[in-house]
């Protein structure tokens, strides 16, 4: 048994978590077919505007609230803007804000859940900065940040980066807490599991113990926390550009279109159901692919 | 016993406490005396068993044997060296050297991490091996525990729990220690399993040269392995001798009542066989009675008992009790 166990063995390289994990999310029917709505929205969005060529601001007054027609697949608004090309140009914006304020806030979660779980003294301290921030009233909050650094913003880095950085800053800083919160208790439980101790024993160092043992641990709900924050942060989006804080008027966002569409539900239909498909649409599939990434990551889970 | 003269580990008077924090200010109001002052010896290549009760400390010996908890008090020598006092640098260098099994195979193996990516991390923190020879020598401890080569890629859900212990012994024999602390590493298997399990242990033992610090609270299979035992009552050594005096004529009154627990596998004598039935529960380590510890439940204590702490004695060769009665 033993020699023919030494010759299957000699061939096969040892398996790596992240293959397994590949291997087993494209074996999830739900992920995979996310992933695939997901990039197909993704590449609508970057390389739409290049074959449907018209200019999103472009005023075309006499073929207004059209329906949709094989010129303007999407219709056109009151002022006779394209549908269509609104949507593609709305959506480059609210995918990068989603994207990278996602990240942003799952950055920060991540880091001060495991921060405070994992050193004891750094517990209180984190913690209450976080109870701190939960407590912010946060529409006040950004009003007030916006009001204040919109203008230094815009001089520095132009009209529509200078507000980006701004809405993504505000939107990660605002929307860490639960992620923290939610890390630091799973941290609190993996740190006791005795393979901690065994790490230690061997003389791990922290931060080791940290990549090798807690982090692959509570990826779960940090991936949960992560799917969640995409549509978060793009309806955080639509809610300050509705409030009038978020990128200018004449600057499509997928949020700003239903809001903007929102008054004319009964006369163009289509104004409404456009952006909002495409919100639920790339909410929805984000959603599959964390949940595939989360079976495939659970070694217990994969291979069923 | 002559192969075992020299010395590898010496405690002296270990304690490790954990402190008791109460109220809004989290004021210090006491202390749990978990290991209260521990001395003893393990020699090289012998197995010192270590027997009690749950709750009296054993583990948590067993831990600060290895400095995972820092003492309170006391020295811990390892070949000459203090460990209790080592900064975390030097500390980190001694670890090759003394290794751990733990109690919990279902715990003691990250979920996450392959059968080779755990018996390898020893080799990942200590030595420059590269892949290659890393692969090889996990293969080789795959060997040396009867496991199949092939089971380096494989998750640990997916093993037995005996199988899992053997990857935890693989692991911890990753590094050629010489001191290796077993944290009960049978109570969680099936007993056709222990067998397997405690034979590795002495098969590894006789081959690898190694030094044990066997915990268990199976005295039947500690009088298998071990070569001296001791007993520990609420975090002290009641008693401490060569196996073979220890399970003919133990002399403190605890370890009488432990024996006499131990059924016999012979019901007309076990029928016959009178047993000592301790009365009550074990104090609470964070406040233990005055005088002997074990003066609340022992059946002959008497006032002296109460008042004064008995020293742990040698009352012969290689026999200490700490009782004020034993001769």
């Amino acid at each position: 048994m033993t020699d023919q166990a030494a010759t299957t063995a000699l061939g096969r390289p040892q398996r790596s978590l992240w293959g397994d994990v590949i291997r087993q999310f494209l074996k999830h029917k739900g992920g995979v077919a996310g992933l695939v709505i997901f990039l197909f929205i993704v590449f609508a969005v970057v390389f739409g505007p290049y074959i449907h060529t018209i200019d999103p601001q472009y005023l075309d007054i006499r073929n207004k609230n059209l329906g949709p027609t094989w010129e303007h697949p999407m219709g056109t608004d009151n002022l006779g803007r394209d549908g269509l090309a609104q949507v593609l140009s709305g959506g480059r914006v609210s995918l990068a804000v989603g994207i990278a304020a996602m990240a942003l806030s799952l950055l920060l979660g991540t880091l001060i859940g495991i921060l405070a779980g994992f050193f004891r003294k750094l517990d209180g301290p984190l913690m209450r900065t976080t109870d701190l921030f939960l407590a912010l009233p946060i529409l006040p909050l950004l009003l007030v940040i916006i009001l204040l650094f919109r203008d230094t913003l815009r001089s520095a880095f132009g009209p529509e980066t200078g507000i980006f950085l701004l809405i993504v800053f505000v939107i990660g800083i605002t929307s860490w807490m639960n992620t923290a919160r939610i890390v630091r208790g799973e941290v609190l439980a993996v740190k006791e599991r005795e393979f901690v101790l065994a790490a230690r024993s061997i003389g791990t160092g922290s931060l080791k113990t940290i990549g090798r043992h807690i982090f692959p641990n509570v990826l779960s709900p940090v991936m949960v926390s992560a799917t969640l924050g995409i549509a978060n942060a793009i309806i955080t989006e639509s809610a300050l550009s509705f409030l009038g804080l978020g990128f200018p008027s004449d600057f499509p966002t997928w949020g700003r279109l239903l809001y903007d569409g929102a008054n004319f539900m009964t006369l163009n239909p289509a104004r409404v159901i456009w952006p909002g498909l495409a919100i639920s649409l790339t909410v929805l599939s984000v959603n599959y692919i964390g949940d595939g990434v989360r079976d495939a990551l659970d070694p217990r889970i994969r291979g069923r | 016993m002559t192969k075992h003269d020299q010395v590898l580990v010496k405690a002296d008077n270990v304690k490790v406490h954990f402190p008791i924090h109460k109220g809004i200010f989290r004021k210090q109001v006491g202390s749990v005396k978990a290991v209260d002052g521990l001395t003893f010896e393990i020699r090289k290549g012998e197995t010192l068993g270590l027997v009690g009760e749950s709750g009296c400390g054993k583990s948590t010996a067993g831990r600060a044997m290895l400095r995972l908890y820092e003492l309170t008090e006391g020295q811990l020598d390892f070949e000459g060296v203090d460990i209790a006092s080592l900064d975390p640098h030097a500390l980190r260098d001694m670890r090759p050297r003394m290794q751990m099994i733990f109690q919990d195979p279902q715990a003691c193996l990250n979920p996450r991490m392959t059968v080779g990516s755990i018996i390898a991390e020893p080799l990942d923190e200590h030595t420059n091996m590269s892949t290659a020879e890393k692969r090889e020598k996990v293969k080789t401890l795959l060997d040396a525990v009867g496991m199949n080569r092939d089971y380096v890629n494989r998750y640990p859900h997916e093993f037995s729990g005996g199988q899992r212990q053997r990857i935890g012994i693989a692991r911890a024999l990753a590094l050629d220690p010489d001191f290796i602390v077993c944290d009960e590493p049978i109570a969680a298997l099936d007993v056709s399993i222990q067998a397997q399990v405690v034979n590795l242990l002495q098969d590894i033992q006789e081959r690898m040269g190694l030094t044990y610090l066997f915990i268990s609270h199976d005295l039947s299979m500690v009088r298998h392995i071990a070569d001296r035992v001791a007993v520990m009552y609420l975090g002290k050594i009641v008693e401490l001798a060569e196996k073979r005096d220890l399970y003919k004529t133990p002399k403190h009154p605890y370890t009488q009542a432990l024996l006499s627990a131990v059924p016999v596998p012979d019901p007309d004598i076990e029928a016959k066989r009178e047993h000592i039935v301790l009365k009550g529960d074990v104090p609470s380590p964070a406040n233990p009675p005055k005088g002997c510890n074990f003066c609340t439940r022992c059946p002959i204590a008497i006032d002296k008992c109460r008042t004064e702490e008995p020293e742990l004695r040698e009352l012969k060769t290689g026999q200490f009790v700490a009782c004020h009665l034993a001769e």
